[in-house]
C-alpha cells in the first residue's frame, strides 16, 4: 500500500527488462502470431498491437536498458 | 540622482499591468490571451555589453550609486541574466510544455465553482460538449466542460492534507507519513493514467485526448474522496459510506457522460446501438475508466477512517 516512487522505478525497470528478455517464438506461437501478415487494414486489432509494441519497446530500450542494468547493479552491489 | 530613472521604471511596471487587465477585460473573448502580461519592462536596458568587463573592478573603491560604469555593469548583468533565463525557458520548454500547461491553469473562481458543483452534482447539467475556437479548445475560463489542471492540483494537496489531519485524529501521524501519503496516491496516479494510455493504444482509438487530459481526468476524483473523508471525520463511519457512495456515483456518471464525446464514434455517443467490434471495446474501455475511479476513491481513503 505504501508505494513509493522508487518501488515505480523498480517496477518498470523490471516490467520492460521481461519484456526485452521474451522469446518471441517460443511464448508467442499460442498467442495468435502474425509475424508475416502486415494487418494493413484500419482496425489492426487489440492482438497486432500488443506484438506491436512489443517488438517496438524490444528495439527501442535494448541499448537504454543496458546503461540502466549495469547502473542498478552497481549501485545495488555497493549500497545493498 | 541616478535612482530616479530606475524608479520610474518600477512606477512603470506597476502601471502597465493595471492597463492591460482593462484590455484583456474587455476583449477576454479571443481566447488567444489566457493571462495578463506581467513580466516587466526589463527588455530595455541592452546598453554597452563590452565596455562594462574590465571598468568596473577599477572603481569599486567610489560610491556605488552615483558612478555610470555601475550602472553599465548593472545593465551587462541584467542582460546576462534576461539570456540565461531565456535559455533556461527554451531548453525547459522542450522537455515539459510550459505554454500548454498555462492553458489548463486558465480558471477563474466561477469556472472552479461551477466544475465542483458538477463535479458532485452532474445528473442536471445537459451539454457536455467541449466547444472550439478556431481548432483550439477555449480555455477553462470560458468553458465549464474543458478540464483544468488547477482543481486536480488543489484536490490533491488538499487530500494530503486531509489525510494528515485524519491520521492525527486517531493518533497515528508522524511528520513522515505525509511524505508516504503523497508518493503512494502520485505513484497510483501515474500507474491509472499509463494504464488508460496503455489501453487507449491497443484499443486504437483516434481521439485528441492529451495525457494532461487524462492527468486532468483522473484527479478529478479527489474531490470526491475529500467530501468522503471529511464527513467521515465529522460524522463517523456511515456518513463516509454514504458521502463516498453519492460521490463515486457522482464521479462515475461524470467520467461516462464526458469520455463517451470523446472515445466514441459520433453515431455512438449519441446513443444509438452501434454495431461492430470497435465500437464494443470502445464503450467496455468508457466503462473500465470510470469504473476504476470509484474502485481508486475507495481503495485511498478506507484506511483513513477507522
Amino acid at each position: 500500500m505504501a508505494f513509493t516512487l522508487y518501488s515505480l522505478i523498480q517496477t518498470a525497470i523490471l516490467c520492460i527488462n521481461a519484456i526485452a528478455v521474451l522469446h518471441e517464438e517460443r511464448f508467442l506461437i499460442g498467442f495468435g502470431v502474425d509475424q508475416g501478415v502486415g494487418g494493413f487494414g484500419d482496425d489492426p486489432g487489440v492482438k497486432a498491437q500488443v506484438l506491436t509494441l512489443i517488438r517496438s519497446v524490444r528495439t527501442v530500450m535494448r541499448v537504454p536498458l543496458i546503461i540502466v542494468n549495469s547502473a542498478c547493479i552497481v549501485l545495488l552491489l555497493l549500497f545493498g | 540622482m541616478d535612482y530616479t530613472p530606475t524608479q520610474s521604471g518600477f512606477r512603470q511596471r506597476k502601471l502597465q499591468p493595471n492597463m492591460r487587465l482593462r484590455n484583456s477585460s474587455v476583449d477576454g473573448v479571443e481566447g488567444s490571451q489566457l493571462f495578463e502580461d506581467m513580466s516587466g519592462a526589463a527588455h530595455g536596458l541592452q546598453t554597452g555589453n563590452q565596455q562594462a568587463g574590465p571598468q568596473p573592478a577599477g572603481f569599486s573603491g567610489q560610491s556605488i550609486l552615483s558612478d555610470p560604469m555601475s550602472n553599465l555593469a548593472m545593465a551587462y548583468g541584467s542582460s546576462l541574466a534576461s539570456q540565461g533565463r531565456e535559455m533556461v525557458d527554451k531548453n525547459l520548454d522542450r522537455f515539459i510544455p510550459i505554454s500548454k500547461l498555462k492553458y489548463y491553469f486558465a480558471v477563474d473562481t466561477m469556472y472552479v465553482g461551477k466544475k465542483l458543483g458538477l463535479l458532485v452534482f452532474p445528473y442536471m447539467h445537459e451539454n457536455w460538449e467541449v466547444s472550439y475556437q478556431q481548432d483550439t479548445p477555449v480555455a477553462p475560463r470560458f468553458d465549464v466542460n474543458a478540464p483544468d489542471l488547477y482543481i486536480p492540483a488543489m484536490g490533491f494537496i488538499t487530500y494530503v492534507l486531509v489525510a494528515g489531519l485524519a491520521l492525527g485524529t486517531q493518533n497515528r501521524f508522524s511528520p513522515e507519513l505525509l511524505g508516504v501519503q503523497a508518493s503512494s496516491a502520485l505513484v497510483w496516479l501515474i500507474m491509472e493514467v499509463l494504464a488508460v494510455l496503455l489501453s487507449l493504444y491497443l484499443v486504437t482509438v483516434n481521439t485528441d485526448l492529451t495525457t494532461i487530459d487524462l492527468l486532468a481526468f483522473s484527479g478529478y476524483k479527489y474531490v470526491g474522496m475529500i467530501v468522503g473523508v471529511v464527513a467521515g471525520l465529522l460524522f463517523g463511519r456511515p456518513a463516509y459510506y454514504l458521502s463516498l457512495l453519492w460521490c463515486c456515483a457522482a464521479i462515475f456518471f461524470f467520467m461516462i457522460r464526458t469520455l463517451r464525446l470523446k472515445l466514441l464514434s459520433e453515431a455512438a455517443a449519441e446513443g444509438r446501438l452501434v454495431r461492430g467490434t470497435r465500437n464494443q471495446l470502445r464503450m467496455y474501455l468508457t466503462m473500465s475508466i470510470a469504473a476504476a475511479q470509484p474502485i481508486f476513491m475507495y481503495w485511498l481513503t478506507y484506511h483513513l477512517i477507522r
